[in-house]
C-alpha cells in the first residue's frame, strides 16, 4: 500500500533518499489507476453521447449495479483475509427464492428481512466447513455452491415464484426523492464495510489473517472466527443482493445469480485487491464494479455489438492484473 | 592491461525511497580474496549482487577487466567471467553433480546432448581436487559439498571473479575450514574472490583485503594485516565497540514471586516431563542444541501447540493454553522465525505492532488511531527502529530492524512473562546489542524472561540461571554466572572429548 502516510520524522535521514518524480508518478498511477480509467471512460462517453452524463443515467447505472456492488464489498473482506468465495451466486439464488416464498406464504416484509439472514447462515456454514475441516475455501465454496443451488431448486420445486405485492417491490424499485432505495441500501452497506475494515479491530485481524496467518495465530488472533465472520458477511451481502433483485423483478427464480460470484471476483481483482490476501480496500472493489458497469453502459449508449463486451471486459481485467503484478516487482 | 578485475566508480542504488548504496568507488584486484563486511543493511550484499549482475544500479560505472559494462545481467556477468554463489544455493537437487556443473553449457550438437560430460567432469575435478563423484544426486550431498558443486560450476564457466554471499552461514566449523582452503586455492589460481560475510574471524583468517561498509557507503578499504576484530567492529559501527554483553541485574531474591511455573509438561512435539520456574526479574536460559526441544517447550507454554501438564502464571493455574489466552494473561512470545511466524510482511509497522494488543488501542472494537500512532512512535523511539516511519513497509527493513518491530509488538502490552526464541538470530551487531539491552531491561522491569538461543555464549552470558535441555527433557540446571560454554557443551553432549563437541557445529 503506497498510500500510507509517513508522518513520523525519520530518525536518521541518511537512508531516506528523495524519491524521483517519475517513480512517484508510476506509484500514483498504480494506486489510483482504476479511478483514472473510470474518469477517462466517463469523459469519453460524455463526449460521445449527450445522454450519458445525466443524473438519471448515472443513478440508473448505480441502481443496476447495486446488488453486484454489495456482494463485491463484502467479498473484498474474504479475499483480503486470504479466502475465496465461489458460492455468492448460489446464496443469492437461495435468498431470492426464500424471500419470494416467504412473501407469498407468510408476509412480504418477513421475506425481505429473511433473505439476508438466510445468506448469513449459509455464509457461516461455508466458514464452518472451511475452518472445521480445514478445506481450502476455493474447494469448499465450489462444493457448497452446488448444494446451495440444489436447495434453491428444492424450495421452489423447480418452478418460478411470482410475487405481485407493492410492499415487496419497494426495496428493488422504490425511490426516496429521486434516489433509488437500492442505491441507498448499497451506500449504507458499503460505508459499513469500509468502516469495519479500516476502523475496527476486526478489520485489522482480517488483514493479519490474510497477510500471515501463522503470525496472526501467535498474536492471539482467533483466525478461524475471523474467517467465519468474513464468509458470514459475504453470505449476508449475497442474500441482501438477492432480495433486492427478486424485489425488483417480482419473481423468485432458483437460477437467479448464476455466474454472479465470478463478476464479483472480477470486480474485486479489477479494483486492485490482492488475490494473495492481506492487501486491498473496499473502495477499490466498488470502483471495479463501476468500471464493469460503465463498460456495459458504454456499449449500450454507443450501440456497439454486445459481442465485444465480454472480450473488452476480459482484456481490461488482464491489463489491470498485470499492472498490479508490476507493483509487486522490484 | 589493468590490474583490476572489477572496478566500480560512483555506484548508486536505491530501492524505492531507500538508498542502499551511495557513491561506491572500489576496485577488486586480480588474484585476491576481498572481503566485504558491514552490519545488515550496510549494503554489502547489494554491492555483491550488482557486481554479479543480479541488481541494476542507478548511477556510476562498473568496469570488468578494464571495460565499462552497459547491459549488465547475471548472464552478461557470467560471459565476462563473473559468477555469484548465493546464500541459498541455486542447484537443481534432482540432478547429478555433473549435470548441475554443466547445466546450461552441456556439450551438444544442435541441441542434442553429446554425452562427454564424464570426461569433462574428470578434467575439471583434477584441477579443483574436490573429489566429488559426478553421478551423485545433489539432493544427497551436504551443504558444504553442494557449495563445491557451485564453485565447480563457476570454474567450468571459467569464472575469473567469484562472489560468495555469506557462504559459511550454514556450515560447521570443519566445513568452513575446508571452504577457506578452496577460497585460497582459487586465489592462488589467479582468480578474484569477493567474500561477503558477517563472520569477522573468517575475514581475518582468509581475506587479503577488506572493505568495511556502513549505511551504503565505504568506511575504508585496506589490507587485512593490521586489522583486528575490534578494529573491524569499530569501523562497522562507527563508534568504539563494546563486544561484551550488558551487565545483568542482580538475581531476584528467593522470595520473589514465581511468575512462570511449568510442572510435568509433555507434548506430542517431543517434550517429555519438563518442569521449570522463572521468578520476577529473572532471566532464565534454555541451553540446548538445535532439536533439543527448546522451541517446542516455548510453543507449548504459550499454547501454540497442545500439551499435557501444569503451567502456572503468577501463581494461577493456566490450563486453557492458547496464544489468545496467553496474550490475555500477559505472556509475550517472540518466535524464532520472524518472517514466517512473527511479522505480517504485507502490513506496515503500525498494524504489526498493535496486533496482539488491539484492545489497548480500541474502544468497543473501534480503533483509536491516535493512541495507536502514539504508541507506535514510542516504540520506534525506544528501539531506535530505522527507518522511523510509523507506517513504514516492514518487509523492506533490515533483519535487525524487523526484529525490533517484533519485540515492540510484545512490549506494547507490558508482559509479565516473556519468552524469546532466538531473539538475535540474523541481526547485525548494533541491533544485537540493542536486543541484549532489551532483555536486561525486561528483567529490571520485573518481568520473568525465558531466553532461547543456539548461541551458547549468548544464552549463558545473558541468563541468571539456565536449564540444560536434550531430547525434549531437562537434564540439569546451572547457575549461569559460573557456567562456561565448554562445560555446557560437555553436559549437553554427555561426552568427554571437546573435539566431538566442536565438530557438531555449535558456534560460540
Amino acid at each position: 500500500m503506497t498510500e500510507t502516510s509517513h508522518s513520523a520524522a525519520p530518525v536518521r535521514a541518511s537512508r531516506i533518499a528523495e524519491v524521483p518524480f517519475s517513480r512517484r508518478l508510476v506509484a500514483f498511477l498504480q494506486t489510483y489507476g482504476i479511478l483514472i480509467i473510470i474518469a477517462l471512460l466517463m469523459a469519453g462517453l460524455t463526449a460521445q453521447s449527450s445522454s450519458f452524463l445525466t443524473p438519471l443515467n448515472l443513478l440508473n447505472i448505480l441502481n443496476q449495479s447495486a446488488p453486484l456492488a454489495i456482494i463485491a464489498c463484502a467479498l473484498t473482506l474474504v479475499i483480503i483475509g486470504g479466502g475465496f468465495d465461489l458460492s455468492a451466486g448460489a446464496i443469492f439464488g437461495v435468498a431470492s427464492v426464500s424471500a419470494a416464498w416467504l412473501a407469498v406464504n407468510v408476509d412480504p416484509t418477513v421475506g425481505l428481512v429473511a433473505g439476508p439472514l438466510v445468506g448469513l447462515v449459509l455464509g457461516i456454514v461455508n466458514g464452518l466447513i472451511i475452518t472445521g475441516f480445514n478445506v481450502h475455501s476455493f474447494l469448499a465454496t465450489l462444493a457448497s455452491s452446488m448444494v446451495f443451488r440444489g436447495i434453491a431448486i428444492l424450495i421452489t420445486g423447480g418452478a418460478l415464484i411470482p410475487v405481485r405485492m407493492p410492499e415487496f417491490a419497494f426495496l428493488g424499485r422504490g425511490k426516496i426523492g429521486m434516489v433509488n432505495v437500492a442505491v441507498i441500501v448499497f451506500l449504507v452497506f458499503a460505508a459499513a464495510m469500509i468502516f469495519l475494515l479500516n476502523r475496527t479491530t476486526f478489520g485489522r485481524r482480517v488483514f493479519a489473517v490474510g497477510g500471515n496467518e501463522e503470525a496472526a495465530i501467535l498474536s492471539g488472533v482467533r483466525t478461524n472466527l475471523v474467517k467465519i465472520a468474513t464468509f458470514g458477511l459475504t453470505g449476508f451481502a449475497a442474500g441482501l443482493a438477492g432480495v433486492i433483485a427478486v424485489s425488483r423483478i417480482s419473481m423468485g427464480q432458483p437460477q437467479a445469480g448464476v455466474g454472479m460470484e465470478l463478476d464479483a471476483i472480477a470486480a474485486v481483482i479489477l479494483g486492485g485487491t490482492s488475490i494473495y490476501g492481506g492487501k486491498g480496500a473496499v473502495w477499490r472493489s466498488i470502483a471495479g464494479v463501476l468500471l464493469l458497469a460503465l463498460i456495459g453502459n458504454g456499449f449500450n449508449i454507443l450501440n456497439v455489438n454486445p459481442f465485444f463486451k465480454d472480450l473488452t471486459t476480459g482484456l481490461i481485467i488482464v491489463v489491470a492484473v498485470a499492472l498490479s503484478a508490476g507493483r509487486k516487482r522490484r | 592491461m589493468s590490474e583490476d578485475a572489477v572496478r566500480l566508480e560512483g555506484i548508486d542504488k536505491s530501492f524505492g525511497s531507500a538508498r542502499v548504496l551511495a557513491g561506491i568507488s572500489l576496485a577488486f584486484a586480480r588474484g585476491e580474496v576481498h572481503a566485504l563486511i558491514g552490519e545488515n543493511g550496510a549494503g554489502k550484499s547489494s554491492l555483491g549482487k550488482i557486481v554479479g549482475g543480479y541488481y541494476s544500479f542507478d548511477a556510476g560505472t562498473l568496469s570488468v577487466f578494464g571495460k565499462p559494462v552497459s547491459h549488465w545481467s547475471p548472464r552478461a556477468a557470467l560471459q565476462s567471467g563473473i559468477a555469484m554463489i548465493h546464500q541459498e544455493l541455486q542447484l537443481v537437487p534432482e540432478l547429478t553433480v555433473a549435470e548441475n556443473v554443466f547445466l546450461g553449457i552441456e556439450s551438444n550438437r544442435g541441441g542434442v546432448l553429446s554425452g562427454s560430460e564424464q570426461a569433462r567432469f574428470r578434467a575439471l575435478d583434477e584441477r579443483c581436487g574436490f573429489g566429488l563423484s559426478p553421478g551423485t544426486v545433489v539432493a544427497e550431498l551436504r551443504i558444504a559439498e553442494r557449495q563445491k558443486v557451485e564453485i565447480m560450476r563457476a570454474i567450468a564457466r571459467d569464472a575469473r571473479v567469484i562472489i560468495m554471499d555469506e557462504p559459511t552461514s550454514s556450515l560447521t566449523a570443519d566445513e568452513t575450514d575446508k571452504l577457506h582452503r578452496v577460497i585460497r586455492w582459487l586465489r592462488d589460481d589467479g582468480r578474484t574472490v569477493i567474500y561477503v560475510t558477517h563472520f569477522l574471524d573468517h575475514v581475518l583468517e582468509t581475506a587479503d583485503r577488506v572493505t568495511i561498509m556502513r549505511d551504503g557507503r565505504i568506511v575504508r578499504t585496506g589490507a587485512i594485516a593490521g586489522e583486528t576484530k575490534q578494529s573491524l567492529i569499530e569501523a562497522m559501527l562507527g563508534e568504539p565497540a563494546d563486544v561484551a554483553f550488558p551487565p545483568l541485574p542482580a538475581p531476584p531474591a528467593t522470595t520473589a514471586p514465581k511468575l512462570l511455573e511449568v510442572v510435568h509438561l509433555s507434548a506430542a512435539t517431543g517434550l517429555d516431563d519438563v518442569s521449570l520456574d522463572v521468578r520476577a526479574g529473572e532471566i532464565v536460559g534454555l541451553i540446548g542444541l538445535v532439536g533439543s526441544g527448546r522451541s517446542e517447550l516455548a510453543r507449548a507454554i504459550f499454547g501454540a501447540d497442545p500439551s499435557r501438564g501444569t503451567v502456572r502464571v503468577a501463581g494461577e493455574a493456566y490450563d486453557d493454553r492458547s496464544p489468545r489466552h496467553s496474550v490475555r494473561r500477559g505472556i509475550g512470545f517472540v518466535p524464532e522465525d520472524r518472517r514466517k511466524q512473527g511479522l505480517d510482511l504485507v502490513q506496515a509497522v503500525r498494524p504489526n505492532m498493535s496486533l496482539p494488543h488491539l484492545r489497548l488501542v480500541s474502544r468497543l472494537g473501534i480503533l483509536r488511531t491516535r493512541e495507536e500512532r502514539r504508541r507506535t512512535a514510542e516504540m520506534i523511539e525506544h528501539f531506535n527502529i530505522m527507518p522511523g516511519h510509523i507506517d513504514g513497509d516492514v518487509a523492506y527493513y533490515s533483519g535487525g530492524n524487523q526484529q525490533k518491530v517484533l519485540l515492540s509488538k510484545w512490549v506494547y502490552g507490558a508482559p509479565k512473562v516473556v519468552i524469546l526464541d532466538e531473539p538475535s538470530r540474523g541481526v547485525d551487531i548494533g541491533a544485537r546489542r540493542r536486543i541484549h539491552d532489551f532483555v536486561v531491561e525486561l528483567a529490571k522491569g520485573g518481568a520473568a524472561v525465558l531466553l532461547i538461543s543456539s548461541e551458547l555464549e549468548e544464552v549463558i552470558s545473558l541468563s541468571h540461571r539456565g536449564y540444560l535441555m536434550r531430547d525434549g527433557r531437562i537434564i540439569g540446571e546451572a547457575d549461569c554466572r559460573n557456567l562456561t560454554v565448554e562445560d555446557a557443551l560437555f553436559r549437553l553432549f554427555n561426552v568427554d572429548r571437546a573435539a566431538d563437541a566442536a565438530a557438531l557445529g555449535v558456534s560460540s
